[in-house]
């Protein structure tokens, strides 16, 4: 306990000491503040962006088009990457297609989005979906494979019935492993979506971003991006808390714990 | 199943679905999804040209640029940080919140510093594909067997040594995990410095060939794009297949 309060003081000194020597080398005019404000700029211009309604709207849509394409790629991931990890022909069928498709880097497919989606709501979530899918397909897969034999010979000496070897044992010990790809495709999504507004011009704080630089407000511009990274960093540790929490029963978990 | 089936299934498969997408592009339902034997063919046509295959060059080499140096700075501040518990466990809160940050998000500020020009794109491609090789080296090395760094201090091997022959090939699996996801995100942001800011690669190619209506160039463009993100993949799993068939062996033999 002591040695984690050290540790955490010693985070905040760390980040402190980089910020404030940022902060004497934009001070001193040793970088254009044109090009790189000062942190202490940058942070009242964000608490002035937080007090207005327009702000407030830019998050919004772009945590609506993240969620949207998340709830989508958890949907499609999870039930396909259960069918290809318990039926060994769907496995077979799917395997070349899912290598060749998984690397394809989803931005590539902007351009095919504007066009069918224009540039709304569709082409973000479109988007975001894609990307996300992959990680969370992969995972489930896994996670509907393995199951260890003492569990495999517990549901045939009990004649579970298939629907109940789903429900009440496989889909328990995939848990984990879904989570970890849906903990993984939530960055994902999130960079698509931003790259979608920033690209596409799909409303949101992507586009908030390069409307700054256009404005040429570096301050407003690097507000918006604080603002975004720490929506990321928001997203990625809730996922994390939500997954330790609903998984503490699972013997993974309990390990990490104690 | 026997293996005749097995084959049937896992190539008769992608050839179906190849097929049927031939089918239903031909109907020409809609504009936007052309015959696939026109995509093939501007697909061909696109690689005939000399400037698509400078532009495609180019993408490659920035990407290499910035993922050799994300791994050189990955590596080695992974292996400095992975000594020392407690700066890691210090600088681990700030790397958590620099490593959330959606990278595109970054392409306005890196142009408003550096321009359009490579170094702002090389730069940007460093920076994303840090994290996953950093982190990863820092768990590799903090995950060493403690009895091998004893046996290395007992028998006082040099530092070097201790280096090459123990730390590194002993985090190289995570390393290499770190660099397979890099180089997923390295070609991301290649295309997407490309399209918001560039006049040569296969990102602005692709994005220029859907703003004149040329669709079947997008497609090619895509499909181009499609092709490299599975070649880049399947190189970088050969590279680690030759160079930690080692680790695989010790692998197996422990289960």
């Amino acid at each position: 306990m002591r040695r984690r309060r050290i540790v955490l003081a010693g985070s905040v000194a760390v980040a402190a000491l980089a910020a404030a020597a940022v902060e004497a080398v934009v001070r001193t005019g040793l970088v254009k503040a044109e090009y790189f404000p000062a942190p202490t700029t940058v942070v009242a211009d964000l608490a002035a962006l937080l007090t207005r309604a327009e702000t407030w709207g830019a998050i919004r849509l772009t945590l609506q088009g993240w969620a949207v394409g998340m709830l989508i790629a958890i949907a499609l991931g999870v039930c396909l990457g259960t069918l290809i990890g318990l039926n060994p022909y769907a496995d077979r069928a799917s395997r070349v297609l899912v290598e060749f498709l998984r690397p394809v880097p989803a931005v590539a497919l902007i351009p095919l989005a504007i066009l069918v989606f224009g540039s709304g709501f569709g082409s973000k979530v479109f988007l975001a979906a894609f990307g996300a899918v992959w990680p969370i397909l992969i995972q489930s897969i896994y996670g509907a494979r393995d199951l260890d034999s003492a569990q495999r010979d517990t549901m045939t000496v009990f004649r579970l019935r298939p629907v109940d070897r789903l429900l009440s044992v496989r889909a328990w010990n995939a848990m984990p492993s879904i989570a970890t790809g849906v903990r993984i495709a939530a960055g994902t999504a999130l960079v698509l979506v931003v790259s979608a507004e920033l690209i596409i011009g799909s409303p949101g704080m992507g586009r908030e971003v390069v409307t700054a630089q256009y404005a040429l407000r570096p301050e407003r511009m690097y507000a918006w991006i604080l603002a975004i990274g720490l929506l990321g960093w928001g997203l990625n540790s809730g996922l994390f808390a939500i997954e330790r929490r609903a998984l503490r029963w699972h013997p993974s978990y309990r390990a990490a714990q104690s | 199943m026997t293996r005749r089936t097995r084959l049937l299934l896992e190539f008769g498969s992608p050839l179906l679905v190849l097929a049927a997408v031939a089918v239903i592009s031909n109907l020409k339902l809609s504009y936007y999804f052309p015959p696939l034997q026109s995509v093939f063919a501007d697909f061909v046509g696109i690689w005939a040209e000399e400037q698509t295959r400078a532009g495609v060059w180019s993408s490659l080499v920035r990407l290499f640029q910035g993922l050799l140096l994300a791994t050189g700075i990955g590596v080695i501040g992974g292996v400095l940080l992975g000594l020392s518990r407690t700066a890691s466990a210090m600088l681990m809160p700030i790397f958590d919140f620099l490593r959330c940050i959606p990278a595109t998000a970054l392409i306005p500020a890196s142009i408003l510093a550096l321009g359009i020009g490579d170094a702002s794109k090389v730069l940007l491609i460093t920076l994303v594909c840090l994290w996953p090789v950093l982190l990863n080296t820092m768990d590799g090395v903090a995950g060493v067997e403690p009895v091998a760094i004893a046996t290395s201090r007992a028998y006082r091997i040099r530092p070097g040594d201790r280096l090459f022959r123990i730390l590194l090939p002993a985090a190289s699996p995570r390393i290499f995990s770190g660099m397979r996801t890099s180089m997923a995100l390295a070609l991301i942001m290649t295309v997407v410095t490309e399209m918001v800011a560039a006049t040569d690669g296969l990102g602005a190619f692709t994005l220029a060939a859907q703003r004149s209506f040329d669709i079947t160039g997008m497609w090619a463009g895509i499909l181009t794009l499609s092709i490299l993100g599975y070649l880049l993949n399947l190189a970088l799993a050969g590279i680690e297949h030759r160079l930690l068939h080692w680790y695989r062996r010790s692998r197996e033999e422990r289960t």
